[in-house]
């Protein structure tokens, strides 16, 4: 069975429209850590008591992590000592932390905190995304690979009613595959991209099922060519190693999408979560050392200035760990945007863990938010992406916005 | 089309996998009212699937030494695939199916904390010769279409679950919320029917809800397990309040119990969950979308109907599967390929359809991955997110490159059916549609793939053209967006 791949470059009309839709090819890569990262050992506020007292087991010692100064609040804080790759960004001056983003009454529900995040809307879990909103603003008719997801289903951010993000998510086995060879498998990709083509009138479900297959077919060769990408740089193993590379070999390719979807999971710690080490330490190791390998990859290409990533979590968890040794659902998190125009540094305040404290909610059992993360979204919009947030996100929410640009 | 009426058609795809051969001869003479009681009724058959893994004239399996589908997971993903394919018990199957993806229970952090045997033997372990519990799909088969608030009894204590939702640190110490919220949020009323104070309630009800190990237990042992215990002195044994009624007389309250006593707190509350007039109806939408429409919104009627027959019968499956299998909605034309595939249902069909002539189940494995649902590790606890969802580029060319694989695998008894029936290229594409059973086409389409038949030199039926075209046709068919509904 042979493996159809066209050696034809894009057609013109795309290439054109990829450049006509910026001016530089800027590249916004998100990340979204899956199940509700615990921030509190993310960026460790080790001088305060209670943070030790709240969590006898799973506290990161303090001679542990990794120095990255006083916020605003007067509060000194450190890294996980996992984050080795993410504390070398931060100490060039390219990592921003935004503590204590959330929103107003945050849900603790995997599936509608999700949800809110995507549509950037805290009263509604359904509609379009927020990223998906973005892409709908770009002229008509817009490139099939705009926006290039990582991941297997496309994700609710990324949903809109008008463009069609790829799923991509392993790109070396994203070819048309054939029982037949040679002008017999052509015929047959060819018949297919005719059939897919259909209008389906009166079928709105069948026509959707089209209009997928028909961007898959448009975007075989495109993303052949991120394959073809040698990297500078080892990345780790494992599907989150996978998809940076990916996405450095599009970037570095020139493929000109604008936005890039990654996802890991696993961060839904609510037992047996280690400090240090453990599973907690796991999955921090695995994402420092993935982000730093595809910062350093990037940066040796030279296209450090034209990515941004940003990194978030549905929620973070609770203050007091629980009888698992782990932690259950909680509110407010950390965000993190790094790249080469990002001003790196601490942003917001830490919380104060003392139960009583105005900076905490729930009866004290959760980190209030500070910074609306829809203002986070606002500055993404408009001092990166070059448009304006304020119809994509049904509000102006610039004020307040940490100034990582 | 095929050789069933458009209604035994749409009924066994929806209530079952689609037919094969055999199944088309044993449903030609029925009419739907029989062919329902037939599907439902199917105790009347023995349960005799797993006891033809192996035979030459059916799908194949692989495995590296002994088939282990009780210990090994990838075995268990091949039995169940087998199941699905040769089963004739369809209704039980589809079920089954229904059950995994609405108490979804993933595979990979059961075997992170008690390794690959015990996580599959919790999952899959069919009890015969091996010493244990049986594994969860299991108990959904024993259940498919049994008493609702028995299986949800059954759930709370099935070992995966337990171990799943973190029941095993469930200690009136310190309660751990997991399995108290998602028992009201997924398996009963849904979002929006109970506080945050009910979830803490719940999770205290549960306190103790534990697993132990078998005497001398070591986890790489295959007659090892792990099964139900209540430790009562991890219960909490004080009083539960809820903001819904727990018991008849509308008390809100489960008391006070001595710890000896406090199992009796999650009986009541599961009981009094599985009768709450929301879970009815949320089970009734549920089934309004697996089994007759996905682009429809459920109508208030079937919903409210549906919930009556779950409520009349005491929280019996099986008259409200009966129910909605019988109803005006579900025979409708306007409901016939009106849901999507979900990817364990594209690949049966289709294998069911095509042929499974030397045809191994472990090659169905990367395919399923790669379309979004690998059996036994749904994404979270919420299970796949259904419909449209399963239609992204990644997984579009899944599909399509599975019907190429099998295409491929079926070659000769694809050449060998259009051989007498293939003398035009339109009498080949009918040939085929009397095998296969896509939605209806459009003209373009339709001379698409008349075009494709032709496009090596004019129509000659000769042993070449068969051989290429045949596959390639099949192919088209099975990746086409016509085949992707149900």
């Amino acid at each position: 069975m042979a493996a159809v791949t066209l050696g034809l470059a894009a057609p013109p009309f795309l290439s054109a429209i990829a450049q006509a839709q910026g001016i530089r090819s800027r590249s916004l890569v998100v990340i979204y850590l899956g199940g509700g990262n615990d921030s509190l050992n993310t960026l460790v506020s080790y001088q305060d008591p209670n943070y030790y007292s709240r969590r006898p087991t799973i506290a990161v010692p303090a001679g542990e992590v990794l120095q990255v100064g006083t916020d605003a609040g007067g509060r000194t804080l450190g890294l996980h000592p996992r984050l080795e790759g993410l504390h070398n960004i931060f100490n060039e001056g390219r990592l921003a932390l935004v503590q204590r983003t959330g929103y107003p009454n945050s849900s603790r529900s995997h599936f509608e905190a999700t949800d809110h995040w995507s549509t950037a809307n805290p009263q509604s879990a359904t509609g379009p995304g927020w990223l998906g909103r973005y892409l709908d603003t770009l002229l008509r008719p817009v490139d099939a690979l705009a926006a290039w997801n990582t991941a297997g289903e496309t994700p609710h951010a990324l949903l809109s009613g008008q463009t069609g993000v790829p799923s991509i998510p392993n790109a070396s086995t994203y070819t048309y595959a054939s029982p037949n060879r040679g002008s017999a498998a052509a015929e047959e990709r060819a018949a297919a991209q005719v059939m897919a083509a259909n209008a389906a009138a009166g079928r709105p479900h069948l026509a959707l099922v089209n209009a997928t297959n028909r961007a898959a077919i448009e975007t075989l060769d495109r993303v052949a060519q991120a394959t073809t990408y040698t990297p500078t740089v080892t990345y780790p193993n494992g599907s989150f190693g996978l998809a940076l590379r990916t996405v450095a070999g599009a970037i570095v390719r020139g493929i000109g999408s604008r936005v890039f979807w990654v996802q890991t999971s696993g961060f839904d710690t609510h037992a047996q979560q280690g400090a240090s080490g453990g599973a907690y330490g796991n999955l921090m190791g695995a994402l420092g050392d993935g982000l730093w390998s595809f910062y350093s990859d990037v940066r040796n290409q030279g296209l450090a200035n034209d990515t941004t990533v940003i990194v978030f979590s549905e929620f973070g968890r609770r203050i007091s760990e629980n009888g698992s040794r782990g932690t259950d659902h909680g509110a407010a998190g950390v965000m993190m945007a790094l790249g080469g125009m990002v001003r790196g540094g601490l942003y917001g305040t830490a919380a104060s863990l003392a139960p009583g404290h105005p900076t905490l909610e729930n009866s004290s059992g959760d980190v209030r938010y500070e910074t609306d993360f829809r203002s986070v979204y606002a500055r993404l919009l408009d001092q990166w992406l070059g448009v304006n947030s304020v119809p994509i996100l049904n509000g102006d929410f610039r004020a307040g916005a940490p100034a990582i640009f | 089309m095929s050789q069933l009426s458009p209604q035994i058609d749409h009924l066994l795809r929806r209530a079952g996998f689609g037919a094969s051969p055999a199944d088309v001869e044993t449903f030609r003479n029925m009419s739907p009212g029989a062919a329902v009681a037939h599907l439902v009724d199917y105790e009347a058959r023995p349960d005799d699937v797993d006891a033809r893994i192996g035979r030459m004239d059916h799908a194949l399996v692989a495995t590296r030494d002994l088939f282990s589908p009780d210990t090994d997971i990838e075995d268990a993903r091949q039995r169940w695939m087998f199941r699905m394919i040769h089963t004739r018990r369809p209704l039980q199957e589809k079920m089954a199916l229904f059950w995994h993806n609405h108490f979804a229970t993933a595979y990979s952090k059961l075997a992170g904390d008690s390794g690959a045997t015990q996580a599959a033997k919790m999952l899959a372990h069919k009890p015969g010769t091996l010493r244990g519990p049986q594994g969860q799909i299991e108990l959904f088969r024993q259940y498919a279409l049994g008493n609702y608030r028995n299986l949800l009894l059954q759930v709370a204590r099935d070992p995966a679950m337990v171990l799943w939702l973190d029941g095993k640190t469930n200690t009136k110490a310190k309660p751990q919320e997991n399995f108290g919220r998602e028992v009201m949020e997924l398996f009963t009323v849904g979002v929006g029917h109970y506080t945050e104070a009910d979830v803490y309630a719940a999770a205290r009800v549960f306190t103790g809800w534990n697993l132990r190990r078998s005497d001398g237990y070591r986890s790489d042992d295959i007659n090892a397990y792990q099964e139900f215990v209540f430790n009562a002195d991890q219960h909490d044994t004080d009083a539960k309040t809820f903001s819904f009624p727990i018991y008849s007389n509308s008390n809100r309250t489960i008391p006070a119990r001595s710890e000896s006593e406090g199992m009796q707190d999650g009986v009541d509350l599961i009981t009094a969950l599985a009768q709450h007039p929301e879970t009815g109806r949320r089970l009734a939408r549920k089934f309004w979308q697996f089994f007759i429409s996905e682009i429809h919104a459920p109508d208030p009627a079937f919903v409210e109907g549906a919930a009556a027959v779950y409520r009349q019968s005491g929280t019996e499956i099986a008259p409200v599967v009966q129910y909605t299998l019988t109803s005006s909605w579900f025979d409708h034309p306007s409901m016939r390929y009106a849901r999507y595939s979900w990817p364990p249902e594209f690949i049966v069909r289709a294998v069911k359809e095509v042929g499974w002539q030397d045809f191994s189940l472990d090659k169905v494995r990367a395919p399923l991955a790669n379309m979004g649902m690998l059996l036994f590790e749904p994404p979270n606890v919420g299970g796949w997110a259904l419909g449209s969802n399963w239609f992204s580029t990644g997984t579009a060319l899944a599909r399509t490159n599975f019907a190429a694989m099998l295409a491929a695998s079926q070659k000769t008894s694809l050449a060998a059916a259009l051989e007498t029936t293939g003398t035009t290229p339109q009498a080949a594409l009918a040939a085929m549609l009397e095998r296969l059973t896509p939605a209806p086409f459009d003209p373009g389409p339709q001379q698409a793939m008349l075009s494709y038949l032709v496009a090596g030199g004019a129509w000659t039926g000769s042993e070449a053209q068969l051989n290429t075209r045949a596959a390639g046709l099949a192919r088209l068919l099975v990746g086409s967006s016509e085949y992707q509904l149900v």
